[in-house]
């Protein structure tokens, strides 16, 4: 058994950020990842990272246009921490060497992106993630830190109480992909998830094969609520082949966006009169996607981004990384050609539900960066607002998780309040009744003792893991595979009720296969199939929570569209999706936006761009 | 180049321990994984016929090895048939291979998009990222090997541990002992500088270069063109003073430093983020040269 005061989960920004803090406020803190830090998704973040730096901009500013993009479903105490934060976080990057682009007189460049009303935007070229991300990774070296890499965290190791909220975390399982070796890792502190997306929920996906949403699954079955999971970010340029990311950075600088016809349809077919190709990023998405239903689309399938006209020097200067990508996987050379792109799944709004230091409704459990919903971005994330939510929201969870003191927190976790049940029924049965309870015990008496509830977690584990390997089954790529099928055709950019239950059937479906599926890999060593069996799971608890939110939730607002819904209900849905696993049978439940900031309250508007 | 594999030694005498006195579980993995192989065996048969009534595929042959594996202790080669599809990476065939045919076929990889650098490799005898190479330029059969001059620890996948303990040999941190007064002032930095390190700054550690220089592959200690690249990284920016230029200066020329680097350029043809690593390891050298000379 390993023993810390504060164990990482995640590698990322999120996570290499929250161990700094932890450490620099006293702790003993250790980071547990499946990737070693470098290999994390982060470095794949291109854009850049919003901060009002100058006297012409203010946070006010940046927290009225993150509400405006949220669709008025992000919380205002969350979204203006990010606020008042990013810049100090931005600067303390630079400090540590982080190599941004610069302007004539040295500063730190910023640029135009979707939904912002200044160029706050700044960024290292098109590679502002993997700056970040090393940048980073170079501080946790200096300082020491414990990493543990190519470690699979299994499950957390929670007590048992009947409510998640009198519930304590008093460490992690993992699995050392290496050896094969389950070992406990004891946090006398706190255990902080920062595992990042899940975008391999669906096939066509700007994240990782990693991104399968371990921390969210993890924590969910250990009791804490996954909030907000219909709403996941469909990004409007990513290659049609791969799925890989062009940035918005493009349309910062200038690109534009072309139908079959030549028609530069965000204003031609007044998608966004205002402001064209910047406006938000699901207006976009769904503008695109209504030219190539419309029979506007070069081979039905995407549209064209044209930069050509921004001219080499300044492609090269800004967007550089952009030409090796659309080379690389697209064949295409956007120096002399249109570049074609379509909508993929990019990031995930909801996550574990936490409160604005990251705290979860599980004592000593926390959560930050993309698999946390604090939340900073509602119902749609604006660009540039995510690296930042890593910095600022990994920081605070650190601090907090080492035992600073951080004041009283105005976002609630569980079911505090003004929370409020559901009458939605659903046709298809959901959840799993007779798999793992919430937590360690599994013979009556509650289990609250530390070390006995680690070590209970460790053992099932174990046999969880020979069980695997040991018996014949199904393998689990081709339940996976078509669970993002099923995940990519209906509960897409658009969607509708009958997909919805029909995808719901499908992941039902699933669940049963899944029962049946096996390791065949014997070895111990290296056993990425054992893995990735892992991993399957956890998208599939996931997909279902997604999918019942977006069935419950009977109106458009930001990334969610539904077809029988065309409006934004605010009377009825100003409020959060909350999806508890209760022991197998999931629970539907919701609770309030806050929309009252610090000195004002942020009145939901109409939303266009 | 040859492919090292660990030498076997006492530590597998456990498992053999435990396979004196079966038990009933050892028992069912043994029979389990003689069926595995036998289904294996029968599925790259039928797939071998398949492939030849079929032009559109491609040819693999991967290296295979695990060192507590029977069969796969002794490396070897497993050929794979896959239907090819236009922009198919090698990345996307060794996927599909694994999902389709056989799912203990292990490889590193995560971005996809050559960021992560998770899946360099030895493809047809030159280090490359198999995410970025296209099938369509290479000639067939493919042959798929783990990176030369690294222990393997299982079919395509290398213990990078050597690696990341150069890189941080070289204090792979920025360090600066002037800060600007204002609280939320950052440092100036002209754009001349910055595009100075930027190429420097791309390094994914993938190990690619370490993997294809000669002279790491003769030297343990040496610190070979990524650690060098990291230094050189911050050894040019200016942010970070004179002071500490001379001390990363005195690093890099330590014994197993840049001097033993004989410009074969090997590493600059392998990288695929296109840093010209040989030039800095150069520049380094002339650095240290009229840093040494301005003390005479």
């Amino acid at each position: 058994m390993h023993e810390h005061d504060v164990i990482v989960v995640g590698a990322g920004g999120a996570g290499l950020r929250a161990a700094i803090a932890a450490q620099e406020a006293g702790a003993d803190v250790a980071i547990v990842s499946k990737l070693h830090p470098v290999r994390s998704h982060t470095g794949a973040a291109e854009g850049g990272i919003n901060a009002a730096l100058r006297d012409a901009d203010s946070w006010e500013d940046h927290a009225y246009d993150t509400m405006k993009g949220s669709d008025y479903l992000g919380d205002a105490p969350a979204v203006e921490a990010l606020c008042q934060e990013s810049p100090e976080e931005v600067i303390q990057l630079e400090h540590w060497g982080m190599p941004f682009s610069r302007e004539e007189d040295g500063r730190v460049s910023q640029r135009p992106f979707g939904g912002l009303s200044f160029p706050r935007t700044t960024y290292a070229g098109a590679e502002t993630g993997h700056q970040m991300l090393h940048t980073m990774y170079e501080q946790v070296v200096k300082r020491g830190i414990t990493v543990y890499d190519e470690w699979h965290v299994m499950e957390l190791a929670v007590t048992d109480e009947d409510d998640p909220a009198d519930r304590t975390c008093h460490g992690v399982v993992a699995y050392d992909i290496q050896s094969g070796e389950v070992s406990g890792f004891r946090a006398e502190n706190g255990v902080i998830l920062a595992t990042g997306g899940m975008g391999q929920v669906f096939d066509h996906t700007t994240n990782a094969v990693a991104n399968t949403g371990d921390g969210v699954a993890m924590a969910y079955r250990a009791g804490v609520p996954m909030e907000d999971m219909e709403f996941i970010q469909f990004h409007p340029t990513t290659l049609p082949s791969t799925g890989v990311l062009i940035s918005e950075g493009v349309r910062g600088e200038g690109g534009i966006l072309y139908n079959e016809d030549g028609e530069r349809f965000m204003f031609e077919h007044g998608y966004a009169n205002n402001d064209g190709e910047l406006a938000s990023r699901d207006v976009v998405s769904r503008a695109e996607l209504t030219e190539v239903n419309e029979g506007r689309g070069i081979e039905d399938e995407y549209v064209h981004l044209d930069m050509r006209h921004l001219g080499e020097e300044r492609i090269l200067d800004r967007l550089e990384n952009i030409l090796h990508l659309a080379e690389d996987f697209e064949g295409a050379d956007g120096l002399t050609e249109p570049m074609p792109v379509k909508p993929g799944q990019h990031y995930a709004m909801g996550g574990i539900e936490t409160n604005e230091f990251g705290e979860t409704v599980i004592g000593g459990l926390y959560a930050a960066g993309e698999c946390a919903c604090a939340s900073v971005h509602g119902a749609n994330r604006l660009g540039g607002n995510a690296l930042p939510e890593l910095i600022v929201f990994g920081k605070r969870a650190g601090r907090h998780a080492a035992g600073e003191e951080m004041g009283e927190a105005e976002v609630t976790t569980g079911k505090q309040g003004d929370w409020e049940p559901t009458d939605y029924e659903f046709e298809v049965e959901v959840g799993e009744t007779g798999g793992q309870g919430p937590a360690a015990a599994d013979g009556g008496a509650v289990a609250t003792d530390p070390d006995g509830v680690l070590k209970t977690e460790v053992e099932r584990a174990k046999a969880r893991v020979e069980e695997l390997l040991a018996r014949k089954g199904r393998n689990h790529a081709e339940i996976r595979s078509k669970v993002q099928q099923t995940m990519t055709a209906n509960v897409n950019v658009f969607r509708e009720e009958g997909r919805l239950e029909e995808t719901l059937g499908d992941l039902r479906e699933a669940r049963e296969a899944y029962k049946d599926v096996a390791v065949s890999d014997p070895s111990r060593t290296f056993n990425t199939d054992l893995i990735h069996t892992m991993e399957t799971r956890n998208i599939l608890d996931i997909a279902e929570a997604l999918t019942m939110g977006a069935l419950a939730r009977e109106e458009f607002r930001g990334a969610h569209w539904r077809k029988e819904h065309q409006e934004r209900k605010d009377e009825n849905w100003l409020k959060h999706t909350l999806i508890s696993w209760n022991d197998g049978e999931p629970e539907l439940w919701y609770k309030p936006t806050i929309l009252e900031g610090e000195n004002k309250t942020y009145e939901p508007k109409n939303r266009s761009y | 180049m040859s492919t090292q594999t660990p030498k076997q030694t006492d530590e597998s005498s456990e498992t053999d321990a435990e396979t004196e006195v079966p038990s009933k579980g050892d028992e069912r993995r043994d029979e389990k994984r003689r069926r595995a192989a036998e289904e294996r065996a029968r599925r790259q048969a039928e797939e071998a016929e398949k492939a030849a009534a079929d032009e559109e595929t491609v040819e693999l042959k991967v290296f295979r090895y695990d060192p507590e594996i029977e069969g796969k202790q002794e490396p070897r080669f497993d050929t794979f048939h896959v239907p090819f599809t236009k922009g198919m990476t090698v990345l996307d065939a060794l996927m599909y291979s694994r999902d389709t045919y056989d799912s203990s076929l292990t490889f590193r990889h995560s971005c996809r998009q050559a960021v992560c650098g998770s899946d360099a490799m030895f493809v047809n005898g030159g280090q490359k990222l198999a995410c970025k190479t296209q099938i369509s330029e290479l000639e067939e059969p493919i042959r798929v090997e783990p990176l030369p001059h690294a222990d393997v620890e299982k079919d395509l996948v290398v213990d990078l541990e050597h690696f990341y303990d150069q890189m941080e040999a070289v204090e792979p941190y920025f360090q600066t002992n002037e800060y600007p007064d204002g609280e939320l002032e950052e440092q100036r930095q002209t754009r001349e500088n910055r595009e100075k390190i930027k190429m420097s700054t791309r390094c994914i550690w993938c190990s690619a270069c370490m993997s294809s220089c000669n002279i790491a592959a003769g030297d343990n200690e040496y610190l070979g063109p990524a650690a060098i690249n990291k230094a050189y990284r911050f050894a040019m920016d200016d942010r970070e003073g004179e002071e500490i230029k001379q001390k990363r200066l005195e690093i890099i020329e330590q014994e197993h430093g840049v001097w033993r680097c004989q410009t074969q350029f090997s590493c600059t043809e392998v990288c695929p983020k296109d840093i010209p690593l040989t030039e800095h390891i150069q520049e380094l050298k002339r650095e240290a040269v009229k840093n040494n000379l301005k003390f005479w």
